[in-house]
């Protein structure tokens, strides 16, 4: 390469550059005053309303706020617990199931069947019905072996059913490796469990990592589910605490928290999909 | 001498397309074979068949006497054996070239770390490409990329190397670049088949070279009995159009 170090700017550059910069300074100034006038209207609106103040005491008690936030705290950091524990047992079961569906052994036929019924069916209940199902079902069994933990039973329906969509992400990616990649790993020898190790499966997991995190802070939020079963979760504190004094607050203090978590790991969700897509364009004839 | 390669009335089909029609063909040690014809004659399938990457539908396939188109055989073996380089590389992408370079010998041929790094270091200093052990395929040019593939095939030490129209992604010069590798590689005395649409090249490399057209070989000889004087009306008409085409 060309060394750069006797370089400077021409007249015409240096013009340009100014011109850039006014452009800029003007689009600046346009963005923040629009921003300042629909905000400035939004906040206006709702001041102005008559149920402001009503709203005021029941849903932003800053001091009642203050004093359900222990509990609330404790609520979401058991949240918190239930979707790192689970997150785990789901990427085991997810990745089994989807390795599962994709090769073609003749002995795992029977498996790939019920693979491919668990992730239809878990697929297409709604979470809250496994929940419940799973919740009042199990115990209703009075099996000496299993537990009635509602905490317990209620994250094993959160795992079922997300089992079931991360496998078939994981699935998809597995899917979208191009066949001449596994035509290159088996010329060269290597087994088919070889070839899905070593060649596919890395390739595959790199690409379905930011779907994989938009299920990860979904998972987080679902976790809030389990309330359903009596555990006492962050909604479920915020719950117990609001139909005491019948303020609204605890439930503000509960989303507010939610968000502090699920912000920036959407941010880095977002970096993490702009990044795959810009690499991908760059693999060119691969 | 027997053959190392022999190819006994293969057939194959995708569904009711006949692609390889009773195709028979020897492949003495230490020679080149060239495959020449044109887009869709079969010449990719012959060499994936051959490869044991598509099913047969009737004839054998035999490698140094050993029929390798028996279902009974060990497939992976086989394949072992048989080094294949793609028209469209197929670098794996997540790891380095040296890491492509060894998956095989480490992971199949159950080298030592420090054994497959020799052979690797070996062949990319042979071909000049040892800076470039560390980087990634998508940071190498399309020839660097395609010598890559061909020393990751070379690193397993095969019997025969099967080179699927190696050059036709390049542009002029690195197709000379790609050339001259197997150039040497036939120096080295590699059995080698490879299917190409750069008749100067088969003319210069090839012991045989076979005309197919639908899948069956319509003529077979010397570079100067098929490429230069081909008898058959139709391989003139391919050798005539190519000609025209200004790719001799
Ligand atoms: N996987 C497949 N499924 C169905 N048809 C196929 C498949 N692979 C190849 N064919 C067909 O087989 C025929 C021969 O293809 P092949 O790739 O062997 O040709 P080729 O001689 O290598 O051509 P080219 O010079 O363009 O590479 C073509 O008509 C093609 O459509
Ligand atoms: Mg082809």
């Amino acid at each position: 390469m060309a060394s750069n170090s006797s370089w400077s700017p021409s007249s015409r550059e240096l013009e340009r550059r100014i011109a850039r910069r006014r452009i800029s300074r003007r689009q600046i100034t346009i963005a923040a005053l629009s921003s300042l006038l629909v905000i400035g209207a939004l906040i206006l609106a709702t001041l102005s309303s008559p149920g402001w103040e009503v709203v005021k005491k029941t849903f932003f008690d800053i001091d009642y706020g203050k004093e359900v936030l222990p509990t609330v705290l404790k609520g979401i950091w058991l949240n918190l617990k239930l979707t790192v524990i689970g997150s785990i047992c789901i990427g085991a079961i997810a990745l089994a199931l989807a390795i599962l569906r994709t090769t073609k052994s003749a002995a795992l036929t029977p498996f790939r069947f019920l693979a491919a019924a668990y992730t239809d069916i878990f697929r297409g209940v709604p979470l809250l019905l496994v929940i419940l199902l799973v919740g009042f079902g199990v115990p209703a069994l009075q099996l000496k072996a299993i537990t009635s933990n509602v905490t317990i039973l209620g994250s094993i329906a959160v795992i079922l059913t997300y089992s079931a969509y991360v496998s078939e992400v994981i699935r998809s990616g597995i899917l979208s490796i191009h066949p001449s990649q596994k035509s290159a790993a088996r010329s060269l020898g290597l087994s088919s469990a070889q070839t899905m190790r070593y060649v596919v499966l890395p390739q595959a997991l790199r690409r379905v990592i930011p779907p994989l995190l938009n299920d990860f802070v979904s998972l987080l939020k679902d976790t809030g589910l389990v309330s359903i079963l009596g555990v006492i979760d962050a909604i479920r504190a915020a719950q117990i605490n609001s139909s005491r004094t019948f303020n609204y607050t605890p439930y503000v203090v509960a989303a507010i928290l939610f968000l502090l978590i699920t912000i920036p790991l959407t941010r880095y969700t977002d970096k993490a999909i702009r990044g795959t897509y810009s690499r991908q364009n760059a693999e060119g004839a691969i | 001498m027997q053959p190392v390669l022999e190819i006994i009335n293969l057939r194959k089909s995708f569904g009711t397309e006949l692609v390889i029609d009773d195709l028979s063909l020897e492949v003495p040690v230490h020679t080149a074979t060239a495959l020449i014809g044109a887009s869709g004659s079969g010449k990719s399938t012959l060499l994936r068949c051959i490869n044991l990457l598509e099913s047969i539908d009737d004839g054998r396939i035999k490698l140094d006497g050993i029929e390798i188109s028996d279902p009974e055989i060990d497939q992976d073996e086989i394949r072992r054996k048989l080094g294949m380089v793609f028209q469209s590389f197929n670098l794996f992408p997540h790891m380095t070239v040296r890491e492509n370079i060894e998956l095989s010998p480490i992971k199949v041929q159950k080298k030592s770390r420090e054994e497959a790094h020799q052979i690797a270091d070996q062949l990319l200093k042979r071909f000049d490409l040892l800076d470039k052990a560390e980087q990634y395929p998508d940071r190498l040019s399309g020839g660097q990329q395609q010598r890559v593939a061909i020393i990751r095939s070379l690193a397993v030490n095969p019997r025969v190397l099967l080179l699927d129209e190696v050059t036709s992604a390049l542009d002029p010069v690195l197709v000379n670049e790609v050339l001259s590798i197997v150039r040497d590689l036939k120096g080295d005395g590699m059995t080698m088949i490879l299917a190409t649409h750069e008749m100067g090249f088969a003319t210069q490399v090839a012991d045989q070279v076979c005309y197919l057209e639908s899948g069956k070989i319509i003529e077979r000889g010397t570079p100067s009995q098929v490429i230069e004087n081909p008898t058959h009306p139709k391989t003139r008409d391919f050798i005539n159009r190519v000609h025209q085409a200004g790719r001799l």
